[in-house]
């Protein structure tokens, strides 16, 4: 059979080409990979590497004296008068006794930070019986302090060309012989709003931001995407017009999210007259923006669902809102869901269209309602990234981390929803 | 292949059917399928053999079934008695399938659908106006042809119909109903003690039980099962066609089939469909030794796939 000789030898002549071939495209999807881990790897390992110092502030111990002269000279308590700063200036200058002069006790005090006389404050707004009592106290050192402890700032360098000044650095190595220097957790970072001070600055204003305006977003976007979904998919008859909401609705998946914003700028705040900078427009631009999002992803589902359930409901005589809520839709969930919290994770990082709507703004307070000023995680980024101070820097790719596990957790949430709810047939 | 080829078929006089014992299945197949000329004038909307019943319950007149051009069905008569099984046959494409989703109104969920004639159950116009498809689905119950259950358990499976069309009054009732249904489907045996455990647990054969199941607890008059076989190997094909006979006597049963010898089997009539038309009908007997209709006999005799 000479035929099938040639045949064979055909094939197998062919064969080092075709294992050349398999072997090439072998190694460029490795290579392909790899460059992807690699590129993931070099931002996490900048991002922790940056980041990771910023849940770390250096403290100050000082033993402050709760003086009734100071605080309460008449004899009564006014907290918005009395000087509490005067008292930690008093308790370091105790601290380090050498210090004289104007200019040098100036420069003394700027180790401390501001929010050392907010901590007493509070400490004796809290409990007044302590007036006339000495509190040792752990206050925040400054900033530049506390970069120079994290040794963001080089001593080596020429004095006029750094923030600490000789003397300054000489007090805190003092300070820190006497124990009385310690890097403790930084708390303040998940408690406090944003600062004009890095050492106060948190990003608890920014998360609750967030949290409005994705709680907004996903009471709104969910249920409207998946009816519209249903009814696009299951009821709404196949001729032009569906097509034309089929396209537009693709097509609105793909608009530059800032254009969102300025519709929301238009339609909500001037027209509809809500408030700027409120969770609540946010949340209503970020509906729109993950609405498209959420409809592909439910119709998606919604076609996914095995075309022999839908007989076998209509065969046994179930209507077709039976068939769709019985049926279709118990099936089609998982996918809903997870279509769902990923638009959710593409909001939750949004922040062109915040910017239109007034959520940039220096917000201090913790907003505590749909329609007090907010900002939201990725807006605080840019703030704190765009801000001069050194420890700014790192406190923005700790706010990062911290938006980056938000994703990581709404992501996981995302598939063991859908591992748990999936149904086999 | 072309069902507007078929309506303007030029009169010719060539023999319906290419040399006997062809060589390539699939040639002669296609060949066949392709072109039969002169059927339509021949048959002029009447089938060949016997195509009414003696007590007919559900009758179907002229019936056209277009898939927007595509004539799919043309000008089918056909009645099916009351507790009888007709097992309409024919080679893949011919319709048969198409005709039986008429009967319940299935083809309603296909757009582009439409479907002329008459078709009356127990006397009533199907596709009157007044007549709600569920309602008629109700009636006429549904096997198909891979296993279906739902996504639920043995139990909701089977109490599906009875809760949404509210058969029963209360739980009691409803596991009276989802008893005995299996009961009849036979499955009880197999399924009692785990009703709680998915449908789709089940064996194919079993799921197809299920199935019969699931139908007959809205109790139908008329059950249309499409190639419900087709997915099972013979022992599960077997029980189920005991179990065809046992239904019989309360139901009438449209049963698809590709499997020759499943039609003579269950059936007492059988329907040869051919390209969207009703070439033969007789009595099941009557079609296996004495086919008139030369189409039939290369059906049964095995010379078309």
């Amino acid at each position: 059979m000479s035929t099938d000789r040639t045949t064979r030898q055909k094939v197998e002549a062919g064969l080092p080409r075709r294992r050349r071939k398999e072997f090439t495209f072998k190694m460029l999807g490795m290579l392909a990979t790899a460059a992807g881990i690699l590129f993931l790897g070099v931002f996490f390992a900048s991002l922790i590497g940056e980041g990771a110092s910023a849940f770390k502030q250096t403290y100050l111990q000082l033993d402050i004296e709760l003086s009734e002269d100071v605080l309460a000279p008449g004899g009564e308590l006014d907290l918005a008068y009395a000087d509490f700063d005067g008292l930690v200036r008093a308790a370091l200058r105790r601290e380090l006794p050498d210090v004289s002069g104007r200019q040098e006790r100036r420069e003394l005090y700027r180790i401390v930070s501001i929010g050392a006389s907010y901590q007493v404050r509070d400490l004796v707004a809290g409990n007044p019986d302590l007036l006339g009592t000495t509190q040792t106290l752990w206050v925040p050192a400054s900033s530049n302090v506390d970069m120079l402890i994290k040794g963001n700032i080089d001593a080596n360098v020429e004095e006029a060309l750094r923030p600490l000044s000789d003397k300054q650095i000489a007090w805190v190595e003092a300070l820190r012989e006497a124990g009385r220097l310690e890097t403790r957790f930084n708390t303040a970072l998940f408690t406090n709003g944003d600062s004009r001070e890095p050492e106060l600055a948190g990003i608890r204003g920014a998360v609750m931001g967030s949290l409005y305006m994705l709680l907004v977003t996903m009471m709104l976007s969910f249920p409207i995407g998946v009816a519209a979904a249903i009814y696009l998919e299951e009821f709404a008859p196949r001729n032009r017009w569906s097509d034309l909401i089929e396209v537009n609705i693709n097509n609105l998946a793909a608009v530059p999210s800032i254009v969102f914003g300025l519709l929301g700028l238009a339609v909500f705040i001037n027209w509809a007259a809500l408030p700027r900078s409120a969770p609540l427009v946010g949340g209503l631009v970020l509906t729109l923006l993950t609405l498209p999002v959420i409809i592909i992803a439910s119709r998606a589902a919604i076609k996914a669902v095995p075309p022999s359930i839908r007989e076998a409901a209509l065969g046994l005589g179930a209507s077709q809102t039976q068939v769709v809520f019985h049926h279709v839709l118990p099936l089609a969930m998982p996918g809903m869901l997870t279509g769902a919290i990923i638009g959710m994770s593409r909001a939750l990082g949004e922040s062109a269209p915040l910017l239109m709507i007034g959520m940039v703004a220096f917000i201090v307070d913790v907003p505590g309602s749909l329609t007090d000023p907010a900002t939201a995680l990725p807006v605080q980024i840019y703030l704190w990234a765009d801000s001069p101070e050194r420890a700014f820097a790192e406190r923005t790719s700790a706010a990062i981390i911290v938006l980056l596990g938000f994703l990581l957790v709404m992501n996981l949430t995302a598939v063991i929803l859908r591992k748990r709810m999936e149904r086999k047939w | 292949m072309s069902m507007t080829a078929m309506t303007d078929v030029t009169p010719d006089n060539q023999a319906p059917l290419p040399a006997a014992e062809p060589t390539d299945r699939r040639v002669v197949e296609n060949a066949v399928l392709q072109e039969v000329p002169g059927l339509v004038t021949e048959l002029g909307g009447t089938a060949v053999g016997n195509t009414k019943s003696e007590n007919p319950f559900m009758v179907a007149e002229d019936v056209n079934v277009y898939y927007g051009d595509n004539h799919a069905i043309q000008n089918v008569s056909l009645e099916i008695g009351k507790k009888e099984v007709i097992a309409l046959i024919g080679p893949s494409g011919c319709g048969k399938s198409t005709f039986l989703r008429c009967l319940n109104r299935m083809n309603d969920t296909i757009e582009t659908a439409r479907v002329t004639g008459n078709i009356t159950l127990d006397g009533k116009d199907i596709y009157r106006k007044e007549q709600d498809p569920v309602a008629l689905r109700a009636r006429v119950g549904m096997v198909f042809q891979k296993p279906n259950p739902f996504p639920k358990s043995i139990y909701d499976n089977v109490a599906y119909g009875p809760r949404i069309h509210g058969l029963a009054a209360d739980r009691a009732e409803l596991d009276n109903i989802v008893h005995s249904s299996l009961e009849r489907a036979g499955l009880i045996n197999e399924v009692k003690d785990r009703l709680d455990e998915p449908g789709t647990s089940l064996s194919g054969g079993q799921q197809q039980r299920l199935c019969i199941a699931r139908t007959i607890a809205v109790n139908p008059e008329v059950i249309l099962m499409d190639e419900p076989c087709s997915a099972l190997d013979p022992i599960a094909t077997a029980r189920i066609e005991d179990l065809m006979d046992e239904l019989c006597e309360d139901y009438a049963i449209v049963i698809v089939t590709h499997s020759m010898q499943q039609a003579a089997r269950v059936s007492k009539r059988v329907a040869y469909f051919h390209l969207g038309l009703l070439v033969e009908v007789d009595e099941t007997d009557r079609i296996f030794t004495n086919p008139q209709h030369k189409l039939t006999e290369d059906y049964i005799t095995g010379r078309i796939g």
